[in-house]
């Protein structure tokens, strides 16, 4: 499908928009320097940090956001399906929520004086599992619609087989379900793990920053643009590589290869 | 959402105005009245660290009492995304750093020489009631207590650490902030039990209190302001920069905790 002619000026425009600012960012790079700078061991710790807690992260989602998203596929039918909309918004809500306003959320909800604060007894502030929750919360809402709209997309005739042969309704999930979906699996955990790298807001917020504990590659940029532009500019184009390689990754066209 | 339209159209027109003042060319800035505008109303625009957020409001407001038709336009952030605004173009008449050493980055855009108008010192920052009894840097430092300082690589943190110093105590943070602002803030959420921040932040702050850190008059911060050579009316930015060092402005910045320079 062509459009009209007029919408190439503009398209080139929107291009421009995405595609100034990241040469902006190659611009800035030392090359001489990238390799020393990236490999420089502040950070290094900040890189392996942010690993390390996007994979926890991401299993993390793997773990609740599947069942969330059986859940809201099962609202369709029965007495909660009016409110299946609201539920879906509110689940979906930290997809679009201003970091800062997630961090606070977090806090007042697992800080020392939040909701749970007396159970938790300060015992979370400013550890790595910290910033692993905030990233989940701001994670999970991938994985969440990517589950929720593979099974939209299946008809249920295999899992209806299955029962007819016998088969309990675990035994159906685990050998008929999740094998038929284990694209939107790897689309959604491929897109939490790029959301849950990219923390910076609610981990800021809610976390601290603390070199190896919880200054996550993010919040080293952060820092480190006041006092070392070139480190900034080479951590910051490692992670526009990661994210361009986790969305070409990602948007390869999923109609092909969601089974029916 | 008035305040940004506003903030917005004056943007503008200072971009407009220097556009002018760079067509002029040859001729420069001077102070023949290049800010003028159609309307006969003049524009003043001030850089200004975040700390100095309240004064400034005070200041500007009596500044331009005494200057009818002058508009001073007020930009707040930390002084180093402004330096590096400044450097980068931005259409700035006056800069008002929170250290020397960021008003040095941008020596090169100054107009004459900075003068120092205010300064600051640190201090302890604890929830109200101060819970974990903080009275010293040996009990700030006291493992179980959960403490927020600036980071090293920024000028707060600098300067704790040379305190830290001067006081023989290594310091072992659960976190080390970007801005005096997130220190502040892990503070008066309760995350943590105590933190160093500049007095004036705890003036400002609410649910928090201050507890003094012994020998802090050993490590001054210093507020210098400049008018930049970009100004559009040199004459008006200097007499800004001439107003804050004043009697006026010294009265304001002493009632919000700042120290005379």
């Amino acid at each position: 499908m062509t459009g009209p002619r007029w919408l190439a000026p503009l398209a080139a425009l929107g291009g421009l928009l995405v595609l100034l600012p990241l040469a902006g960012l190659v611009s800035r790079v030392e090359w001489s320097e990238f390799w020393s700078l990236v490999t420089a061991p502040d950070s290094l710790t900040a890189l392996q940090l942010s690993i390390r807690t996007a994979t926890a992260a991401t299993v993390l989602t793997l773990l609740l956001g599947v069942p969330l998203g059986f859940a809201l596929h099962g609202m369709r039918r029965g007495p909660l399906a009016p409110a299946r909309a609201a539920v879906r918004a509110v689940v979906l809500a930290p997809l679009v929520l201003p970091p800062v306003v997630g961090g606070l959320a977090l806090l007042s909800a697992f800080g020392r004086r939040g909701l749970l604060g007396e159970v938790l007894g300060g015992s979370l502030a400013f550890t790595t599992l910290a910033v692993i929750i905030a990233q989940a919360f701001v994670a999970m809402p991938f994985m969440v619609v990517s589950v929720e709209s593979a099974l939209v997309a299946r008809s249920g005739r295999r899992e209806a087989i299955a029962a007819t042969l016998g088969a309990s309704r675990t035994r159906t999930f685990v050998r008929v379900t999740l094998p038929g979906i284990v694209p939107a699996l790897a689309t959604g955990a491929v897109l939490a793990f790029a959301r849950a790298l990219g923390e910076f807001g609610a981990t800021l917020t809610f976390a601290g920053s603390l070199a190896g504990v919880t200054r996550t590659a993010p919040l080293d940029i952060y820092l480190l643009r006041e006092t070392d532009p070139e480190a900034a500019a080479a951590l910051s184009l490692v992670l526009v590589a990661v994210a361009i390689g986790v969305v070409a990754l990602a948007y390869r066209p999923v109609t092909t290869r969601t089974p029916r | 959402m008035r305040r940004g339209a506003a903030l917005a159209g004056a943007a503008g027109l200072t971009v407009g105005l220097a556009a002018c003042a760079g067509a002029t060319g040859a001729a420069g800035p001077s102070a023949t009245a290049i800010g003028a505008t159609a309307s006969g109303d003049r524009t003043l625009t001030v850089f200004a660290a975040a700390s100095l957020t309240d004064v400034l409001e005070e200041i500007a407001t009596a500044f331009e009492t005494d200057h009818p038709g002058l508009h001073v336009l007020r930009s707040y952030a930390g002084s180093s995304d402004l330096a590096a605004q400044i450097n980068e173009g931005a259409p700035a008449d006056v800069f008002l750093s929170a250290d020397q050493s960021t008003m040095d980055k941008i020596a090169g855009a100054v107009a004459g020489e900075p003068t120092v108008f205010a300064t600051n010192t640190l201090t302890f920052v604890v929830p109200a009631g101060n819970p974990a009894g903080i009275a010293d840097l040996a009990s700030f430092a006291k493992p179980g207590v959960t403490t927020v300082i600036c980071a090293p690589q920024v000028p707060c943190g600098a300067a704790t650490a040379t305190l830290a110093a001067l006081g023989g105590v290594t310091l072992s943070p659960a976190s080390e902030e970007a801005s005096v602002t997130d220190v502040l803030g892990k503070v008066a959420s309760g995350q943590a039990d105590a933190g160093i921040v500049y007095v004036t932040d705890v003036a400002r702050a609410e649910g928090v209190e201050a507890v003094p850190i012994a020998r802090a008059d050993a490590v001054v911060n210093r507020y210098p302001a400049a008018a930049l050579a970009a100004a559009a009316d040199a004459a008006t930015a200097q007499a800004f920069v001439d107003y804050l060092a004043g009697d006026e402005a010294r009265a304001v910045l002493t009632g919000a905790g700042f120290g005379a320079p």
